[in-house]
C-alpha cells in the first residue's frame, strides 16, 4: 500500500461486550491496486487486531469476504478502494444475523443448500462403467448455474429474504436448478417439490437485484424464474421427462 | 467442555478432507465421521486450483509413462511404490468425480477432454476450463451432503490432539461461532489441512494456508518429511502472487523476457517450439522448478521487465485467439484484467515465480498413517512420498482424491480396531489445552503477530527461496529462533471469544515459525541440489545421490531447533538418472527405448 490515506468506517460488534453494532472510523493508506480486503487486513494487522472478518483466497473464487459497502453487497477482494474516495462504510451482509463485526451467520443459507439436494440423484453408474457422455451443449445448459461461489451476496440483495428469513433464496435455488438441468441427473422431482412451495420460488417477487450483485454472473434470478415455470406449467411434464430419461439410460458410455 | 463422539474425525474440508470423509462413510455404514474445518468447506484452498488433475486417459498414454514423468519430475526422491499406486488409481477417481457431477471439459462428442501440462509427456490433465479446483471442491462438498453419517463442523479451529498410550483418541477444537472449546472424541484422526505456503511472504496461497495441521502432528513427535522442497510456481502476478495457471502454457502460451525472447531455450528446455505448437516436456512445458530457476537466472542477467512489484517475465497467450482464451482460460482473463490491469487477449501478462506448494509434510506410510497410531494425513499437509523434490502440475488435484480416499478408508478400519482410551487421561489433556488457550487469551506484550508473520515471510524468501546459500539460510534460521522468543510477547486484545481471530492468528503464526524452522534446517542440512532445492554454495551445486538420495525427517525439539534425520527412498523400477528436458530429454527417452 502507499502514499495516500482515506477514512474507512467499519461496523464493529462483539456480542460478549457490545449491546449493539457501532461504526468505527479508521484512517488507512491506499494505492491504485488496493482492494477492500487488503484494507481490512491492514486494519487488523496495525490498528485493531480484534477486528473479525472472513477471508481466504483473495482472488474472487472462495466466496468468503462478502460485505456491504455503502449499502451494496460486494466481495471485499473485488472492491477497489480508489473508487470510494468520497467515503466508505463497511458493514456485515444485510439480512443475515451478525456473529461478530463483519462475520454473519450463514446457517440458514447452508440449510437451504442442503435442502436442495445438490448432488447427482438416480444415476447408478460406477467408475468401472466409465464416465457419462455429456456434450458441450449439454454442459452449457447448466454451466452458468454451476459457477456459484456461495458468497451470499444475492441473499443480502434480496428484499424478500429480508422480509421472510425462511425463504429458500436465490443462491440455493440456482444450485438446485443447476442439478435439474444436468443431463446426468434424475432428481428434479425431489428438488422441484422443495422449490415449489410458499418459502420456495413462489416467495420471490422478481426484483432481480440478486443477479445484479452476483460477482460470478450466475444469474440466480433467471434460475428462480425458470423454476417457477417448471413448477407451475411443466411440473408433470418434467417429471415424466425425467423418468423417461432415466429409463432410457441416456447417460451413454464414453470411451 | 462439550463432547462430540465419532469414529473418525477429519481435520480440514478441502478436497482431501472431504474425499476422506466420504471414503470413511462409504467404508462402513456404521462409521460416524466428523468433518471439521476452520472455514466453510467451499473456502478451502482447493477452490483456487485452476489447471487440472492428472489421470491417464488417451490411447497413446500409459500408467508407466505417468510413473516415469512423476519420478523424474520429483528428481528421484519419490516413493516409487506410492507413485505406482497413485498412477493406477487416478483414472477411477476422475471418473468418480464425473459421476458425482464434476463438469469436466469435454470434446465435441461428449467425451472427456485432456490438456498438456508441464513435465508430462502426454496430455493427461483433466480440466474444467481454468476453475478445476473450484469445480472439484464444490462437487465433493455437495456430494458429501448426501451422507447422513458425516457431521460437518464448519468454523471449528483445531487446537490439539488427544492421545492415550501412543494412540490418537480425538482432538480439542474452538467452535468459533460459539466461542467455546469442544472435544471431539475419535478413534482415528485424518489431517487434511493443506500446505504451509503462508510462511512465505509472496504467495499464490490463500491466507488460510498456514499449516497448523502439520504443526500439531509435529509437536506430537511425528516427522515432517522433505520440508526443504518448496515449489515456486513460475507464473504468479507480481505483488499479489495471484496464480496464473500452468494451463496457460499447456494451451500454448509462451514466456518472454523484456526483449520478447523465449528465454527458456537457454536453460535446457529448448529448442524453441513453433508458436501455437506446444511440445510436451519442452520449453514452456518444462517442470515448475526448472522454469522458476530459469526466471531467477534471467532476472539476474537483467533481462526481465522491471515493474513496481519487482522483475517480471511476460506470459503471452494472444496467439491463442479470443475464442480459445474465453473458452479455456476465462478466469485467467478475469484475474489479469482485475488484478494486473491487463487483458491477455490484447497484451502479455506480467508474471513472476511465487511460493505455491509444500512438497513435504507430515510423514506417512503408503496407507497415509503416521508413526502416531490412528493419526492419518492426506493432501498437501502430508508427505506420502508422491512428489519427491518437485511436484508436477496437476498431480496434486489427483493426489487429494486418490489419497484422501486411502486415508479415509484406513482411518475407518483403524477406528474399528481401536480400544477404549482412558477417560481421565483425555479429560486431563483437554484441561491442559484449555489452560494453555486461556493463557494465550490473556497474553500481554508489545509484539504483534502480524509483524512477526511478515518478518518470517521475508526471511524465508531470503534464505529458502529458489536458490539457497549457507550464510542466508543461517540468517533465516537465526531469525526464526528470534521470532520463536518474540511470539511469546505478542499481546492479545481483550475481547470476547466468539470469532476471536486475533488469538487464532497468533496460533497460526506460532505454528508457522516452527514449520518454517523445519524447512530452513532441512534445507541447510541438505548439501546438494535436487528439484526445488537448489544451492549456489561450492560442493552443493550438483545432485549427490550417494549422500542425499534420502528423505529428510525433521523432528520437533522443545525449546530448540529441530533435529534432522534421514530415511531411505523406495526405488522399485526406475533407477536414478540425469533429469533432463527439451532435446536432451527427448534423446534420453529414445535411448531408453
Amino acid at each position: 500500500m502507499a502514499d495516500r490515506t482515506m477514512t474507512v468506517t467499519v461496523s464493529r460488534y462483539d456480542p460478549e461486550r457490545d449491546s449493539a453494532p457501532y461504526l468505527q472510523p479508521y484512517q488507512v493508506p491506499w494505492s491504485e491496486k488496493t482492494v477492500l480486503l487488503d484494507t481490512l487486513q491492514y486494519i487488523k494487522d496495525n490498528l485493531a487486531t480484534d477486528l473479525s472478518f472472513r477471508s481466504s483466497c483473495r482472488m474472487t473464487i472462495c466466496g468468503s469476504c462478502g460485505v456491504m459497502v455503502n449499502g451494496e453487497p460486494r466481495l471485499a477482494c473485488k472492491t477497489i478502494m480508489g473508487n470510494y474516495q468520497q467515503g466508505m462504510v463497511v458493514e456485515p451482509l444485510a439480512f443475515f444475523p451478525v456473529e461478530r463485526d463483519l462475520v454473519v451467520d450463514l446457517s440458514h443459507f447452508m440449510e437451504c443448500i442442503e435442502a436442495m439436494k445438490p448432488f447427482i440423484i438416480g444415476n447408478n453408474r460406477v467408475p468401472s462403467d466409465g464416465p457419462n457422455r455429456q456434450t458441450p451443449e449439454q454442459i452449457a445448459k447448466y454451466h452458468k448455474f454451476a459457477m456459484c461461489i456461495n458468497c451470499g451476496l444475492c441473499y443480502a440483495a434480496c428484499p424478500q429474504f429480508g422480509l421472510n428469513p425462511a425463504f429458500l433464496g436465490p443462491g440455493a435455488t440456482a444450485l438446485g436448478h443447476r442439478y435439474n438441468l444436468d443431463s446426468r441427473d434424475c432428481g428434479s422431482t425431489q428438488r422441484l417439490a422443495t422449490m415449489n412451495t410458499q418459502d420456495g420460488v413462489w416467495a420471490c417477487t422478481f426484483v432481480g437485484y440478486c443477479s445484479e450483485v452476483c460477482p460470478k454472473h450466475v444469474d440466480p434470478a433467471a434460475a428462480v424464474q425458470q423454476c417457477k415455470a417448471a413448477g407451475a406449467l411443466d411440473f408433470v411434464a418434467s417429471v415424466l421427462h425425467c423418468q423417461k430419461k432415466c429409463k432410457e439410460g441416456s447417460h451413454g458410455h464414453a470411451s | 467442555m462439550d463432547k462430540i463422539t465419532v469414529d473418525v474425525a477429519v481435520v480440514g474440508a478441502g478436497g482431501a478432507g472431504i474425499r476422506a470423509a466420504i471414503a470413511a462413510a462409504e467404508q462402513s455404514a456404521g462409521c460416524k465421521v466428523a468433518l471439521l474445518s476452520k472455514v466453510y468447506p467451499m473456502r478451502s484452498h482447493t477452490v483456487a486450483a485452476e489447471g487440472g488433475a492428472a489421470a491417464v486417459w488417451k490411447d497413446n498414454d500409459s500408467t508407466d509413462l505417468h510413473f516415469n514423468d512423476t519420478v523424474a519430475g520429483g528428481d528421484w526422491l519419490c516413493e516409487q511404490d506410492v507413485v505406482e499406486y497413485f498412477v493406477t488409481h487416478c483414472r477411477e477417481e476422475m471418473i468418480q468425480l464425473e459421476q458425482w457431477g464434476c463438469p469436466w471439459s469435454r470434446t465435441a462428442d461428449g467425451n472427456i477432454n485432456v490438456r498438456n501440462f508441464g513435465g508430462m509427456k502426454v496430455p493427461r490433465t483433466w480440466f474444467a476450463a481454468d476453475k478445476t479446483g473450484f469445480h472439484m471442491l464444490h462437487t465433493l462438498f455437495q456430494t458429501c451432503l448426501k451422507y447422513p453419517t458425516i457431521q460437518r463442523l464448519n468454523e471449528f479451529f483445531v487446537l490439539d490432539l488427544l492421545v492415550d498410550d501412543g494412540k490418537v483418541a480425538g482432538l480439542v477444537a474452538m467452535d468459533m461461532k460459539e466461542g467455546e472449546l469442544v472435544q471431539v472424541r475419535a478413534k482415528a484422526v485424518v489431517m487434511a489441512t493443506g500446505g504451509a505456503g503462508r510462511v512465505y511472504r509472496y504467495n499464490t496461497n490463500a491466507v488460510i494456508v498456514t499449516g497448523e495441521g502439520m504443526g500439531i502432528a509435529y509437536r506430537h513427535g511425528v516427522a515432517l518429511r522433505d520440508m526443504e522442497f518448496i515449489q515456486y510456481h513460475p507464473t504468479g502476478l507480481p505483488g499479489t502472487g495471484i496464480l496464473i495457471t500452468e494451463a496457460s502454457r499447456g494451451e500454448g502460451g509462451v514466456m518472454l523476457n523484456k526483449y520478447g525472447y523465449r528465454y527458456l531455450q537457454d536453460y535446457g528446455m529448448g529448442p524453441e517450439t513453433p508458436l501455437g505448437q506446444p511440445k510436451p516436456k519442452h520449453m514452456e512445458l518444462g517442470p515448475r522448478d526448472k522454469l522458476s530457476q530459469a526466471f531467477w537466472q534471467e532476472a539476474k542477467k537483467g533481462n526481465m521487465v522491471r515493474t513496481p512489484d519487482g522483475d517480471a517475465a511476460m506470459l503471452d497467450v494472444r496467439h491463442l485467439g479470443r475464442e480459445k482464451i474465453l473458452e479455456r482460460l476465462p478466469f485467467i482473463r478475469e484475474l489479469s484484467m482485475f488484478y494486473a490491469g491487463v487483458d491477455p487477449i490484447e497484451r502479455p501478462i506480467p508474471v513472476r515465480p511465487t511460493t505455491h506448494y509444500t512438497m513435504g509434510g507430515i510423514a506417512t506410510d503408503a496407507h497415509c498413517e503416521t508413526t502416531l497410531t490412528g493419526l492419518f494425513a492426506a493432501g498437501e499437509c502430508s508427505s506420502v512420498g508422491l512428489h519427491g523434490a518437485n511436484r508436477l502440475g496437476s498431480n496434486s488435484l489427483a493426489e487429494i482424491v486418490v489419497f484422501g480416499k486411502v486415508a479415509g478408508e484406513h482411518a475407518c478400519i483403524r477406528a474399528k480396531e481401536a480400544g477404549q482410551a482412558r477417560e481421565e487421561v483425555l479429560e486431563a489433556q483437554a484441561r491442559d489445552v484449555e489452560t494453555w488457550f486461556n493463557a494465550l487469551l490473556a497474553q500481554k506484550g508489545p509484539e504483534k503477530w502480524a509483524h512477526i508473520r511478515d518478518e518470517m515471510g521475508l526471511s524465508m524468501e531470503d534464505g529458502c527461496g529458489i536458490y539457497r546459500e549457507a550464510p542466508e539460510m543461517q540468517r533465516t534460521m537465526d531469525k526464526l529462533a528470534e521470532l520463536k522468543g518474540r511470539i511469546r510477547k505478542v499481546g492479545v486484545a481483550p475481547q470476547g471469544n466468539v470469532f476471536n481471530t486475533d488469538v487464532l492468528s497468533l496460533i497460526e503464526v506460532a505454528h508457522g515459525i516452527e514449520i518454517a524452522e523445519a524447512m530452513a534446517h532441512s534445507a541447510f542440512n541438505r548439501r546438494e541440489s535436487r528439484g526445488a532445492h537448489q544451492r549456489l554454495d561450492e560442493g552443493c551445486k550438483q545432485r549427490d545421490d550417494e549422500k542425499f538420495l534420502a528423505h529428510s525427517l525433521a523432528y520437533y525439539v522443545k525449546d530448540g531447533p529441530p533435529r534432522i534425520e534421514y530415511g531411505p527412498v523406495k526405488i522399485t523400477k526406475l533407477q536414478p538418472a540425469k533429469r533432463v528436458y527439451g532435446a536432451e530429454g527427448a534423446g534420453q527417452a529414445k535411448e531408453g527405448k
